[in-house]
């Protein structure tokens, strides 16, 4: 069984927030929510699924179904793969509608890191009293965000010559974007030389490499057939989905590519699509180098290619070949929570709708896909591909 | 040369791991291997994770390595520098490069590995350049 056009896109909403100082975690769930049901036209009492991640307070979705006042809900599903949890959470939205196990299911996701002025990316973190397996034999030498990302991004250089020029063209193409989003945390566009001259973070990541840090959140909905006819909104169809994770091996170290290799192939021949069809992509964007490895595992171009693919604005609406994160992405405009998957989820469906600012729509978007990366490239991360198309 | 170094925190043991921190005590870096399919694998198990036979043994690398990448973190109180080594042996391991230039480093260096004191007495396997 295929999830191909068995469900729809019925709803988005992203937080305008980047400073959430004056809400709670609970409330800024609750207020995404409200806001996708609204863009949707559904209300609370319809939503018979809820899908949430590490992120929502609380042990999966009890505490925010109580607190939401979800009482009709069928199906629940609190994957957390980090911040690929919600592309894959559309996923297994798909599945369960396809199942007939649900209608209309919610997906929220919120943060508050800057107003809780968490070290996201520079200081190693613990799990304290209960110790993944590997962290005492990785936590003493101080694994950081940045610089698990960092050694990922020196070994492509190394087998590849990759050089921090053709990964500040990535920042380069998101700044051009985001001076046209309102919300965006950074709205001023940047150079190349601005990048490499950033002050270094990690070797070979730059300030300028890094993804923002951002409170705030988004909610998806995701609805049956008969559910998506009965809205007035644009449909958008999920025709491909694909997850998995990829790891250490063991020990058989290879930092060279990423849980994409896997779900890029598998969602596009779900979808029935190759990447050339592809009108716009929702990269992950933590760092750089998140989105030159996942393009070129993906298949938008040959492994080992991605710096030269993502040069000379090759990645800018309206002059590049594949148009990226038209919203900012995370780079310039929002990484809610430390998680970024939902809002590639939020800006794919947007330019598939044909409601991306117009200085950024594509045209005739009628093919786009999301994709993101949990965790670390460094080390073991979660990764989940879905694919829109506009019906 | 880094006039400070970082200091290292304690590891928690568990019975599944403790004869490595014990060796690592003494000076000696041990890796698993699996008699069953003869391969070396890190961090240890007692399961290989490559075919999953409960086979496996301590055994005593030789400290010999290649630096298969690292990056210098530079937003610390003190810079340091994570790396991965893979060992003579064949499997790779998380670490730190200490005692060296860190604007030296380079993926495919051969290195060695040195012990490092950590918080509440033990010791944690570094490596500096052979
Ligand atoms: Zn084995």
């Amino acid at each position: 069984m295929s999830i191909k056009g068995k469900a729809y896109i019925g709803g988005i909403f992203e937080h305008p927030t980047r400073l959430a100082t004056d809400k709670s975690l609970a409330m800024i769930h609750a207020e995404v929510a409200k806001g996708a049901l609204e863009d949707a036209g559904l209300s609370k009492d319809d939503v018979d699924a809820y899908f949430c991640a590490g992120d929502a307070p609380g042990l999966g979705p009890m505490s925010m179904a109580d607190y939401m006042g979800l009482t009709k809900l069928k199906h629940f599903d609190s994957t957390d793969v980090g911040g690929s949890s919600y592309v894959v959470h559309v996923g297994h939205a798909c599945e369960a509608i396809a199942a007939g196990k649900c209608k209309v299911a919610l997906i929220t996701l919120a943060g508050r890191p800057r107003a809780e002025g968490m070290a996201t990316g520079t200081v190693p973190r613990s799990r304290g009293g209960s110790p993944t397996p590997d962290e005492p034999f990785e936590f003493p030498y101080g694994p950081t965000v940045v610089n698990m990302y960092g050694m990922a991004a020196m070994r492509h250089m190394h087998e590849f010559g990759t050089t921090s020029e053709q990964l500040a063209w990535i920042k380069v193409a998101a700044s051009h974007h985001a001076q046209y989003n309102e919300h965006a945390l950074l709205r001023d566009v940047v150079t190349v030389q601005d990048v490499v001259n950033s002050p270094m973070i990690s070797d070979p990541l730059h300030r300028m490499d890094c993804c923002v840090i951002t409170d705030g959140g988004g909610a998806v909905i995701v609805v049956a057939p008969e559910i998506a006819k009965s809205l007035k909104r644009p449909k958008v169809k999920i025709i491909g989905a694909a997850e998995t994770t990829k790891n250490q091996m063991g020990g058989a170290v290879d930092l060279t590519y990423t849980g994409a290799r896997y779900t890029g192939p598998a969602s596009f021949a779900e979808a029935g699509v190759k990447p050339s069809d592809i009108k716009y992509a929702s990269i992950y964007d933590s760092f750089t180098i998140t989105v030159l490895m996942q393009l070129e595992d993906l298949g938008f171009c040959e492994k080992g290619k991605g710096g030269a693919f993502v040069s000379d604005g090759n990645l800018i609406s309206g002059t590049g070949k594949l148009p990226f994160n038209t919203d900012g992405g995370g780079l310039c405009s929002n990484h809610p929570g430390n998680r970024g998957g939902l809002t590639k989820v939020l800006e794919a469906v947007r330019q598939v709708r044909g409601e991306a600012h117009p200085k950024v729509q594509v045209k005739n978007c009628d093919l786009a896909l999301a994709h993101g990366t949990g965790g670390s490239l460094g080390s073991r991360h979660g990764s989940g591909t879905i694919i829109l198309e506009r019906e | 040369m880094a006039e400070k170094e970082r200091k290292l925190p304690a590891s928690s043991t568990s019975p599944e791991t403790e004869e490595y921190w014990a060796a690592a005590k003494e000076g000696k870096l041990l890796v698993k291997k699996c008699n069953g399919c003869g391969k070396t694998h890190h961090y240890p198990r007692s399961l290989c994770p490559y075919c999953f036979s409960d086979k496996t043994v301590w055994t005593t690398a030789s400290g010999k390595g290649v630096i298969y990448s690292y990056s210098v973190m530079r937003r610390a109180p003190i810079p340091y520098a994570l790396a991965y080594v893979t060992l003579a042996e064949g499997t790779t391991m998380m670490t730190n490069m200490v005692d060296c230039d860190f604007d030296k480093l380079k993926c495919g260096q051969p290195v060695k590995v040195v012990f490092k004191p950590t918080d509440g007495g033990g010791a944690l396997a570094c490596f500096t350049p052979a």
